[in-house]
């Protein structure tokens, strides 16, 4: 479903993608982990269309994204910090967001009521505390029936009521067929979650592998023993 | 991009500083007429603040409204809307808000007491430097990741144009005072917005008969029609060209 071919990327002398290649198929939670500054959040604004990347492709269902718009209308993003005009009301913003994307698809409100925000709808965004901020980030990646989820530490800061109802809504999505990348720090999240780990150090590609195969590799039963000693000497250290 | 101006003038119009800035002008414009002789010496007194306060509030305004939307931007970014309209719509968004705020503040007391020719002109000169002003302080900031340096260059630009070029122009004629100064004068305005604006307005009032020799020249070029076209050419060029490079910037820019 999406391919990103060479890409690269340098904020001036610093490369932060280095030949970046790598395919997904739909239906899939794929887990981007790597250590702080390892180029994670560039990939993910790459896809995006926020960074442009310097050369190389990303190709969605076979279409180049890097000049293209359109094809937001089928990608829902959840920022690591989402900030929204301070003084507008959640439902206005939910109203803003629906004017903006002008879509005629069935929006899925469905996750806005299990974090319940309905009640909170009248509050100002300012107010709001940062794990409600998230919910409402989360209700809007979700909210326009995306085909492509990007979604960068998104359960960081979320109450674990809320986190085992986003992690349901991740599993949902996938089994409809949609495309899921997460970034995340938090091991047990990404082993209840992703099928493949995609692990960056860099801006390189140091290994992108099954769940089963990491494990099997190092004969842990638990993903965050496989990797660490997977990675073991290795670029956390 | 008629969406993400929608959105921008709702939240300019909340700010306290565009009430203060419709206000302050509504109080000097109606103290000036209160006060004055209400003839041409009025209008200009009235033309000396326009050229200093509404370029430096439009380009502090400009450069602070972008930087203070910058997640806001990056959210309309990750949306499917063209990056060019999501710069043109905050642009008109804060134009449009800046415009409204000048024809009260300036356009109400005009019409209350001297509603005549080079008063209008006056108001004209005045939205355009709005929109030229607005248009540099995008410039400045699309170009400058770091808010301060963003202002910092916005302040530098508007201190350029109302202080140290007319200060080298000064300096150019008394240097060069043997010299007939009048034609390369006429040339070194156009590239001025701000005096351009000023022989505008000056030339459609009586005291331009004051101006000496390079007066009656200005009158004679500027005072015609063609000469009224050619300046307001001039301040179109110099509103449509930093809008362009700013589009063409942040087409790509990195978030």
């Amino acid at each position: 479903m999406i391919r990103i071919e060479k890409l690269n990327k340098a904020f001036g002398k610093l490369k932060v993608l280095n030949d970046v290649n790598l395919e997904f198929q739909k239906g899939r939670v794929i887990s981007l982990i790597g250590p702080n500054g390892s180029g994670k959040t560039t990939l993910i604004k790459s896809i995006l269309g926020l960074t442009i990347p310097d050369s190389g492709d990303i190709l969605l269902n076979g279409k180049s994204i890097l000049k293209d718009f359109h094809y937001r209308n089928s990608v829902g993003y959840m920022p690591q910090i989402g900030r929204y005009p301070e003084h507008m009301k959640i439902h206005q913003v939910f109203e803003m967001m629906k004017d903006l994307r002008s879509t005629q698809t069935l929006l899925d409100e469905e996750i806005i009521g299990e974090f319940g925000l309905n009640s909170l709808l009248e509050k100002r965004m300012g107010t709001l505390s940062g794990g409600t901020r998230q919910k409402v980030s989360a209700s809007l990646a979700f909210l326009f029936n995306p085909l492509l989820l990007i979604l960068d530490e998104p359960t960081a800061g979320l109450d674990p009521v809320a986190t085992e109802h986003l992690k349901n809504k991740i599993l949902k999505k996938k089994n409809e067929g949609a495309l899921i990348l997460i970034t995340s720090h938090n091991m047990s999240e990404v082993e209840e979650l992703a099928d493949r780990v995609v692990f960056l150090v860099d801006g390189t590609i140091r290994f992108n592998l099954s769940v089963e195969e990491i494990k099997n590799d190092s004969g842990e039963t638990r993903l965050g023993k496989a990797l660490a000693k997977r990675l073991e000497g290795g670029v956390y250290a | 991009m008629r969406k993400v101006l929608k959105y921008v003038i709702y939240d300019v119009f909340r700010s306290k500083m565009l009430i203060g800035y419709t206000l302050l002008l509504f109080a000097m414009c109606s103290g000036m007429y209160y006060l004055g002789s209400g003839d041409s010496k009025t209008t200009v007194s009235l033309l000396h603040i326009v050229l200093l306060v509404v370029p430096l509030i439009s380009i502090i305004f400009g450069t602070i409204h972008y930087y203070n939307s910058r997640e806001f931007i990056e959210l309309l970014m990750a949306q499917p809307i063209r990056r060019r309209r999501i710069l043109l719509g905050e642009y008109f968004g804060i134009t449009f808000s800046l415009s409204v705020a000048l024809l009260i503040g300036l356009g109400v007391p005009i019409a209350l007491w001297d509603f005549s020719e080079s008063s209008l002109i006056l108001l004209l000169v005045g939205v355009l430097l709005t929109f030229i002003f607005t248009a540099l302080a995008f410039l400045a900031s699309v170009r400058s990741a770091d808010k301060a340096r963003g202002i910092g260059s916005a302040l530098l630009l508007w201190f350029y144009f109302s202080v140290i070029y007319d200060a080298l122009v000064l300096w150019l004629l008394s240097s060069f005072s043997d010299y007939p100064l009048e034609k390369p004068v006429l040339i070194l305005t156009a590239f001025n917005p701000i005096d351009l604006g000023r022989v505008m307005v000056l030339l459609k009032l009586d005291t331009s008969a004051l101006m000496g020799y390079t007066g009656a020249l200005y009158l004679d070029f500027f005072g015609s029609g063609a000469g009224i076209l050619y300046s307001l050419a001039l301040l179109l060029v110099w509103l449509i060209l930093p809008l362009i490079f700013s589009v063409k910037i942040f087409a790509k820019k990195d978030m």
